[in-house]
């Protein structure tokens, strides 16, 4: 069976006065039905600008989608009719944002954003659509749902107005949610109850999720398969406890250095990533991490080293050490 | 919400106050003596007598304080005394040229408000295209061109026109007609008035409603409209247009008051006989009590305005009415 969603050679720039961002710099990677892929990665690294770009919703101007294909249950939708797109917005590919302080309209009620969804695309009239918003209210964890549909999303918590913003994602029965960063806006408690909330509606949907998130912890517990982000580029990608156990790119073991893990004994303390991410205007023809790589050698300025399978199946990392590293660090992490 | 409302009325006192102080005071600093100007109009010679009986007749005698004390409480009562001038009730002078002022105000606030808030939004919503460079064109000559040099070049491309056209120039009455007395006639006198006030007054509101657009259309929740797979219309109606009328419906409140003041010169041009025109003459004669009275009058229109603004604002946004 072919993957849900497919994506080859994604790339998009944006155009600014000091020069073209390539935000997303010829991304592939595939999500299977069903499964939870995390996308992680430094701020900066494109992981906001890939989930855009799959729905076609990079502002432009400055932004535009520069090259590739994706996939999604064998269609292209790079190249779908504006009408096209917008049944898969929302219908088919929900989307879940970072700030749910200013993600809903502030002059709409709570019962009126969620209900549009479904007009639009299920053509419901008011009474059903009501009717179904009580339900997905009850099914994202919201209680008193009458009362709430009439409030407007200043009068709701953070938390809430995030499970406002995953009831409207799953208003009408997507094959695969966005969530891009979820929970970075909300308090660590409430953090874990909306991603358990997001797995289990996943699994009771037998939706794919795609997870962009900065925190490898996230992964190690929520994620089948993971894609490290740098520069617009994926480094690294394979099974969540593959990258989380034997990482090979320098660049993730730095990532997994600079957060707490439950796995290991209480670390001394967390060593944040040296150096500062690469300015994407000004990026020479080599590794984009080698400035900040404790392991980097020559050969690393030559080129920007591919994909290459690692030990485990179906794991990839683009390192020319990535082997050495990778026995170098079993004994040290 | 009414608790608001109450509050924002109540508010309104200690500007009203305020005002009336203002041009008490102000009226009496202006050198110049309405008895003077009434006993010589003739260009005869008049007697002491004469002017201390004239300062009498019309309460000058009095100390300033009780003077005061009279305008205020008269004004809190709606009583606005009798014009120094000709002698009548000076609410009968003022709702003799009300109508005119009123339905120029009011017409140009809806021309207005019909140009600006579909050219703004379409200017936004096509940002740097040429339709764009148009309205922002047209919006830009709006506000640098004073509005009497609109109303004469307005007048002339009417006379002009109709010479053309009709074979013969036509000029607009002058001698005003209520609008439920007979409607076209009342409409063609204060159409160009209001048209020239109005495009002014549209170019100020339909930049607000330009940038405002703008500013909105960058917001995250519009994303979330988007990536809803909401249709455009939807998207602009319903998501943008709303959250935009915040600053716009601001705008249109205050011009709406700035335009009360500006029909002084515009009923000049055209020559009408409204409230405008009334004031200048009040204040030419030294007519303390009926200058008086249209000065508060248009600060009350002023205040009142800004009332609904407020409440026009509680209305649409409801982090304000659930406060
Ligand atoms: N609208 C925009 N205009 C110009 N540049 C942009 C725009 N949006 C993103 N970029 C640039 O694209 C690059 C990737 O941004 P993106 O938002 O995808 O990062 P991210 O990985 O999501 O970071 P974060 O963790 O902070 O959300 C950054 O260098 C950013 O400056
Ligand atoms: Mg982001």
């Amino acid at each position: 069976m072919p993957p849900l969603l497919e994506v080859t050679n994604l790339s998009t720039e944006f155009r600014t006065g000091l020069g073209t961002v390539p935000a997303v710099d010829g991304i592939s990677y595939t999500v299977d039905r069903g499964e939870t892929v995390a996308i992680v990665g430094e701020s900066g690294s494109g992981k906001t600008a890939s989930a855009l770009a799959l729905l076609r919703l990079i502002p432009d101007p400055p932004g535009r989608i520069s090259g590739g294909r994706v996939l999604f249950n064998g269609r292209d939708l790079l190249r779908l009719s504006d009408a096209e797109m917008r049944e898969v917005r929302g219908g088919d590919i929900g989307m879940v944002f970072q700030e749910p302080m200013t993600s809903l309209n502030p002059v709409l009620t709570i019962g009126r954003q969620i209900t549009e969804t479904l007009e639009q695309h299920r053509g419901a009239d008011r009474i059903t659509a009501h009717h179904r918003a009580i339900e997905l209210l009850g099914l994202v964890g919201i209680a008193d749902p009458l009362r709430r549909l009439k409030q407007y999303p200043h009068q709701l918590s953070g938390g809430m107005r995030q499970r406002i913003m995953i009831a409207i994602a799953i208003a009408c029965d997507p094959k695969l949610i966005i969530a891009d960063e979820p929970t970075t806006a909300l308090d660590v408690t409430i953090q874990a109850q909306i991603l358990e909330l997001m797995k289990s509606l996943t699994r009771r949907l037998d939706a794919a999720l795609i997870v962009i998130t900065h925190n490898l912890g996230v992964v190690a517990r929520y994620a089948n398969r993971v894609n490290v982000m740098y520069a617009g580029r994926i480094v690294e990608s394979g099974p969540a406890q593959a990258v989380y156990h034997h990482p090979g790119h320098p660049y993730t073991m730095a990532l997994l250095r600079s957060v707490p893990r439950l796995d290991r004994p209480r670390q001394a303390r967390l060593d944040p990533i040296a150096g500062q991410p690469p300015d994407l205007t000004r990026l020479d023809g080599g590794c984009a991490f080698r400035p900040r790589c404790r392991f980097a050698v020559e050969a690393c300025a030559r080129r920007r080293p591919a994909m290459a399978p690692t030990r485990a199946a179906g794991h990839f990392a683009a390192c020319l050490r990535s082997d050495e590293i990778a026995v170098a660090t079993e004994v040290a992490v | 919400m009414y608790r608001y409302i109450v509050k924002r009325i109540l508010l309104m006192i200690p500007t009203l106050f305020g005002a009336a102080a203002l041009v008490f005071f102000l009226m009496r600093l202006i050198p110049g003596d309405i008895c003077v100007i009434r006993l010589g109009s003739g260009g005869t010679s008049f007697t002491e007598q004469a002017l201390a009986a004239c300062h009498a007749e019309i309460g000058f005698d009095k100390p300033l304080w009780l003077q005061f004390v009279n305008f205020v409480w008269g004004f809190c009562r709606l009583d606005l005394g009798t014009s120094m001038w000709s002698g009548k009730p000076v609410a009968y002078e003022i709702a003799a040229r009300f109508p005119v002022s009123l339905e120029i105000a009011i017409l140009a606030t809806i021309i207005a408000v019909i140009i600006a808030i579909p050219l703004g939004t379409i200017s936004a919503l096509k940002q740097n295209s040429s339709t764009d460079l148009v309205v922002r064109t047209f919006a830009i000559a709006g506000i640098a061109a004073p509005s009497f040099w609109l109303g004469i070049i307005s007048l002339l491309v009417v006379l002009d026109l109709t010479q053309i056209f009709l074979g013969k120039p036509w000029m607009p009455p002058i001698d005003y007609v209520p609008l439920w007395q007979d409607p076209l006639r009342s409409l063609s006198i204060v159409i160009l008035p209001a048209v020239t006030i109005g495009y002014r007054y549209s170019a100020v509101a339909m930049r607000m409603t330009r940038s405002a657009m703008l500013e909105v259309l960058r917001e995250d929740y519009i994303r979330t409209a988007r990536a809803k797979g909401l249709i455009n219309r939807i998207i602009v109606n319903r998501h943008a247009l709303k959250n935009a009328m915040l600053p716009v419906v601001t705008v249109i409140g205050i011009e709406f008051a700035f335009l009360v003041g500006g029909l002084v010169v515009t009923e000049q041009v055209f020559n009408l006989n409204g409230v405008g025109r009334l004031l200048v003459q009040a204040v030419q004669n030294q007519d303390y009590t009926l200058t008086q009275a249209i000065v508060m009058l248009i600060v009350t229109i002023s205040v009142l305005s800004n009332l609904v603004v407020d409440v026009l604002y509680a209305w649409l946004d409801p982090r304000i009415r659930f406060a």
